[in-house]
């Protein structure tokens, strides 16, 4: 999708595919055939420019036809660059500018506890993302209002736009920071689906009254070599011969 | 029209249990009936616009009809891009409210005057822009806001009664409060009382003057407008709010799009400037002219009168 799409952000598609996995096979409760079906779990896709990797995941949980990824990035295509509401079955919220998708699932969460709902909100954030204050708003709100139907996953990948996250902002500690907002804290790899499923599964019925507040340790471009860990892959697109790479490295991994 | 506003929301409320306040920590003693009413309806988020306009939105996505509320700038330009993307870009039934329209709290000096707001939301797509003329307007537009699908923002100010009786209303509809010949006048957001009273010392040197209180922005009454100024030949404009973008700028659009030639068009509002002064709003109205005998005077010179 990407190389034929000629769209950038490679690294941050890469970097939370695994997540998406284990959300859509594992945790949410969702129906492809229902989209809007009531009671199901809502998942805010905060990191709008991960579009490619939620596009790929709703495809092959059948919420559109596999035809739709190959008009991706494409001039009157169907799926744009950025996770985008309305025409998409299966997306709850349009990102793309970031510190959106909290606030938007704060209000979800409040609105479900109001109601006396039982479906859980989850959302996907990235790191560069929490320099926006507006997170911060989000991130005072959840716990003072108990909202313990919310899980925030953040794909820690430690890199953002121009260089790494400590040299721009440093985030850390990080977990120190959200249990004194209140949070509850939980730190794994974000590559161990094992433990990224066992982390967003604790959270039902958990006797307590704090938001979930998942730290998911990635790697930006993982599965390929040369975009591991390279924030060039955050902007550039693939030729015909780094992706014939890319698909061989990512092969030989399943 | 606050009052008006809380009463209308209260009665809502009653009635429909998806009605939801949320307030970024403003509307000490407005709010505490409402509050105290319903308090699942109810919500301040603190001083956070940014969160409250998400929210707003999450709140809306959840089948909430879901009113806003804050101070002018706060409730508006402070979250900007939010009520773009998170609720306009979704269609969702958020009215973004706002008080203390224009000088309002002028005084308080140029952060706290709301005078750039409807230019600014009225470019947004899907939001419908309403700034009623007094507390009357104020409730029906409420009940208007009630029926509708989508967004609003909803610009409250501080006027006393002007209609003598509730006026047939509806949201895009310019309502003709007065009739006349030879000169076409159209107000908004809390200028009627002035336009009405331009209209008396116009009377007075025997122009005929028709006046409109346009309640609406966006969409704008187009033809009532055009029909009007076909008749007069002579337009003005006037507003508590910058000239840029304002009622002015969408009445001449509507003119030259209509392709309606008119002999005289003034739009009286605050110039592209921050207030250089401070004081109380009738003072910083006159500062930049919209005190009702300048805007007279002005006008009188079309007719020969000075």
């Amino acid at each position: 999708m990407l190389h034929s799409g000629q769209s950038a952000h490679a690294g941050s598609n890469l970097s939370c595919a695994d997540i998406l996995t284990v959300l859509y096979y594992g945790i949410l409760r969702v129906d492809p055939q229902c989209p809007a079906w009531p009671e199901r779990d809502r998942f805010v896709m905060s990191k709008g420019h991960g579009a490619a990797a939620l596009w790929a995941t709703l495809a092959a949980k059948g919420f559109f036809p596999d035809g739709w990824l190959a008009t991706y990035y494409k001039d009157d295509g169907y799926l744009p660059g950025h996770v985008t509401y309305g025409r998409i079955p299966g997306v709850e919220f349009s990102t793309g500018s970031l510190g959106h998708g909290l606030p938007f699932a704060c209000g979800l969460a409040l609105a479900a506890k109001r109601n006396g709902s039982s479906y859980r909100i989850f959302a996907l954030i990235s790191d560069g993302e929490l320099d926006e204050g507006s997170n911060w708003e989000a991130l005072l709100f959840a716990p003072h209002h108990n909202l313990v139907n919310l899980t925030v996953i953040l794909d820690y990948n430690k890199l953002q736009g121009i260089t790494s996250v400590s040299k721009t902002l440093e985030l850390e500690p990080i977990a120190q920071k959200l249990t004194s907002f209140g949070w509850r804290v939980a730190e794994i790899d974000g590559h161990d689906c094992d433990a990224i499923d066992a982390a967003l599964r604790v959270d039902q019925g958990a006797a307590t009254e704090a938001p979930l507040f998942v730290i998911a340790h990635t790697i930006k471009g993982k599965g390929v070599s040369f975009m591991e860990n390279n924030n060039d892959w955050h902007y550039l697109n693939l030729d015909d011969e780094q992706l014939m790479r890319a698909r061989d490295e990512v092969q030989q991994m399943i | 029209m606050r009052n008006a506003f809380i009463t209308s929301l209260c009665e809502a409320a009653t009635k429909d249990k998806n009605i939801f306040f949320v307030t970024a920590d403003l509307g000490y003693s407005v709010i505490e009936d409402f509050q105290r009413q319903f308090p699942k309806q109810f919500l301040n988020v603190g001083i956070a616009e940014q969160n409250m306009a998400g929210i707003g939105a999450g709140l809306a996505a959840s089948g909430k009809k879901v009113f806003i509320y804050s101070i002018g700038n706060f409730s508006t330009l402070r979250c900007l891009e939010q009520i773009r993307n998170d609720i306009c870009y979704h269609n969702f039934s958020v009215t973004v409210v706002s008080v203390g329209a224009g000088f309002h709290y002028g005084a308080l000096a140029s952060t706290h005057h709301a005078t750039e707001d409807l230019s600014v939301m009225r470019a947004l797509p899907n939001m419908t822009v309403i700034a009623p003329n007094d507390p009357i307007e104020a409730s029906l537009a409420m009940r208007e806001i009630f029926n509708h699908t989508g967004p609003c923002y909803l610009r409250l100010c501080k006027e006393r009664v002007l209609h003598s009786s509730p006026p047939l209303f509806a949201l895009g509809k310019a309502i003709e409060v007065r009739s006349g010949t030879q000169l076409t006048l159209c107000a908004i957001g809390g200028m009627l009382k002035t336009a009405l009273d331009v209209a008396d010392l116009l009377e007075q040197h025997g122009v005929s003057v028709q006046v409109f209180s346009v309640h609406t922005l966006k969409p704008f009454d187009e033809d009532a407008i055009a029909e009007a100024a076909e008749k007069t030949q002579h337009v003005a404009t006037i507003e508590e709010h910058t000239v840029c973008g304002g009622l002015g700028s969408v009445v001449a659009e509507t003119l030259l799009k209509m392709q309606v030639p008119v002999r005289r068009f003034a739009s009286f509002g605050i110039p592209d400037t921050f207030a250089k002064k401070y004081g109380s709003r009738d003072f910083l109205r006159a500062q930049y002219g919209l005190a009702p005998d300048a805007i007279a005077s002005s006008l009188c010179a079309w007719y020969g009168l000075l």
